[in-house]
């Protein structure tokens, strides 16, 4: 094993640092922000609404609808140029379906529930922590859900299983890989798979064992986020 | 929206507003978070009432214009995020944002707050070029003014990272403790006409319900760098008047309020 200690003294099944807030932005449904070490994603819930383009509409169910956008200054080198990027889409795309298992819109035929998602930094892990984030500001919003989608990267930096890996730990020069998923809290089952690097398939069960706790453990802070804001809109 | 928009033009003549506040009162709280992103150079996020926005600054190493060979340059965007407000959709910046970004921008540029030559490095070959964007988080009303105040501080905030010596490729990682060359310190002030009467800060329906607004950006000596009319009635010179001198008096306000949060 030659990764022995990790670049920022965490153990191995330890997740950085984590902030979750729910309701920040009180113009949207329901909102959220969520904090992983130097990864922020503030997200903003729109609908269920009417949706445009007419013909996306859904006669059996609303359509959810994800918007991932990094801001242009929340890349750790030169500035991002505005817009829709090809990473964006796909990872918007993911995102939904990460969500899609849990959200329950056969209430709402023809209509949109619509998920904005701005980094203001980031620091590796940002569709875990946009997901995450999603989760909350879906459950603020009251859309009905059947339960709780929690999101961590895992992977294995040179035969070291781990939890939440940081930029640094995915450019290690060493055999790498980094494995984003998302889980149902109830079912541990798995909305969100990717992967690049490369692991074999003994350490990605082990991975995926990994994930089952981690995730457990942001879901715990979903929770809190979603009562402290209940508890102070009924103080006020 | 339409019966508080008369509610709007017909309290106002008695010099009343639906929040209560007063003609030239600015909502509260106004707070100025700084250094929020690790991977700006400069960033801020600024809240006036329930209006948020974040700035953001980026700097790079570019050929200064043949015109200019001895200038850096800037560049400000504004982007209205559909997170916002349920009225911004997704895609190319509309005209609100394109207005908002070449105000706030002029407000910076014509008042030469940055000392361009010194962002030169080697004349004709290397200059520094200052990004800054403008992410809105929540519009509830006054754009224009939250927007000028999160630029200010974060070119404020802003420092150079550092240059590699022999390749001359820059390290985002790290950052020297050298600011920008910022000379003035403008801010705009964006003063509305509602039916005669003239207010600061308003709510998204004020802004709906204003008959003309201007848009006028001053130093701290008081010396006007950009203004804008906005809104289809004409307004006389008296009244230009009245509005440039709330402008610079709101605009001495809020610099006290940024420098609170600066110390």
């Amino acid at each position: 094993m030659a990764y022995p200690k990790r670049l920022d003294g965490r153990k191995f099944n330890e997740l950085r640092p984590m902030e979750a807030k729910a309701g920040v932005i009180p113009n949207a449904q329901g909102s959220a922000s969520f904090k992983c070490g130097k990864t922020w994603a503030i997200v903003a819930v729109y609908g269920p609404r009417e949706i445009f383009p007419r013909f996306l509409a859904n006669p059996k169910k609303g359509i959810l609808r994800c918007h991932y956008s990094m801001m242009p200054f929340s890349g750790s080198g030169e500035r991002i140029r505005p817009g829709k990027s090809r990473r964006a889409q796909e990872i918007s795309m993911v995102m939904e379906q990460a969500l899609a298992p849990v959200v329950d819109l056969s209430a709402f035929p023809n209509s949109v529930v619509d998920v904005f998602i701005e980094l203001p930094q980031t620091d590796a892990g940002t569709r875990c922590a946009a997901i995450s984030a999603a989760s909350i500001a879906l459950a603020n919003a009251g859309i009905p859900m059947k339960d709780m989608i929690s999101s961590v990267a895992v992977g294995e930096v040179d035969g070291t299983v781990v939890a939440d890996l940081i930029y640094n730990e995915e450019a290690y020069p060493a055999a790498v890989s980094d494995i984003p998923v998302a889980m149902l809290h109830n079912t541990k089952e798995i909305s969100l798979l990717q992967m690049d690097g490369e692991i074999s398939k003994e350490s990605l069960l082990k991975a995926l064992e990994l994930a089952k706790g981690a995730t457990d453990q942001i879901y715990e802070l979903q929770m809190k986020a979603l009562k402290e804001r209940f508890v102070s809109e009924v103080e006020q | 929206m339409i019966a508080n928009q008369e509610t709007i033009r017909t309290i106002i003549l008695e010099d009343k507003r639906m929040d209560g506040r007063d003609l030239t009162e600015y909502r509260q709280p106004i707070n100025v978070d700084l250094n929020i992103s690790w991977t700006a150079e400069g960033s801020t996020k600024v809240q006036i009432g329930e209006t948020v926005v974040m700035a953001g600054v980026k700097l790079s190493l570019e050929k200064p214009y043949n015109d200019t060979p001895d200038e850096g340059g800037i560049m400000i965007n504004a982007e209205l995020t559909p997170l916002s407000s349920s009225e911004y959709e997704p895609g190319p910046p509309g005209m609100k944002a394109i207005e908002l970004a070449r105000v706030t921008d002029r407000g910076i540029r014509e008042a030469k707050a940055i000392d361009m030559k010194k962002l030169c490095v080697v004349p004709g070959e290397k200059a520094w070029f200052v990004s800054v964007d403008i992410i809105t988080i929540n519009d509830a009303g006054n754009l224009f003014d939250t927007a000028g105040l999160a630029v200010l501080a974060a070119l404020k905030t802003a420092k150079y990272p550092v240059v590699d010596q022999e390749t001359g490729a820059i390290n985002y990682k790290e950052k020297t403790n050298k600011s920008l060359p910022l000379t003035k310190e403008p801010l705009s002030v964006t003063v509305y006409k509602i039916n005669g009467k003239l207010l600061v800060d308003p709510t998204v329906e004020e802004e709906k319900t204003a008959d003309a607004r201007l848009t006028v950006a001053s130093d701290m000596n008081d010396i006007i760098s950009a203004m804008q009319k906005g809104g289809e009635t004409p307004l006389t010179i008296e009244e230009i008047s009245l509005m440039v001198t709330l402008a610079i008096e709101k605009a001495k306000f809020l610099r006290g309020e940024l420098n609170k949060f600066l110390q």
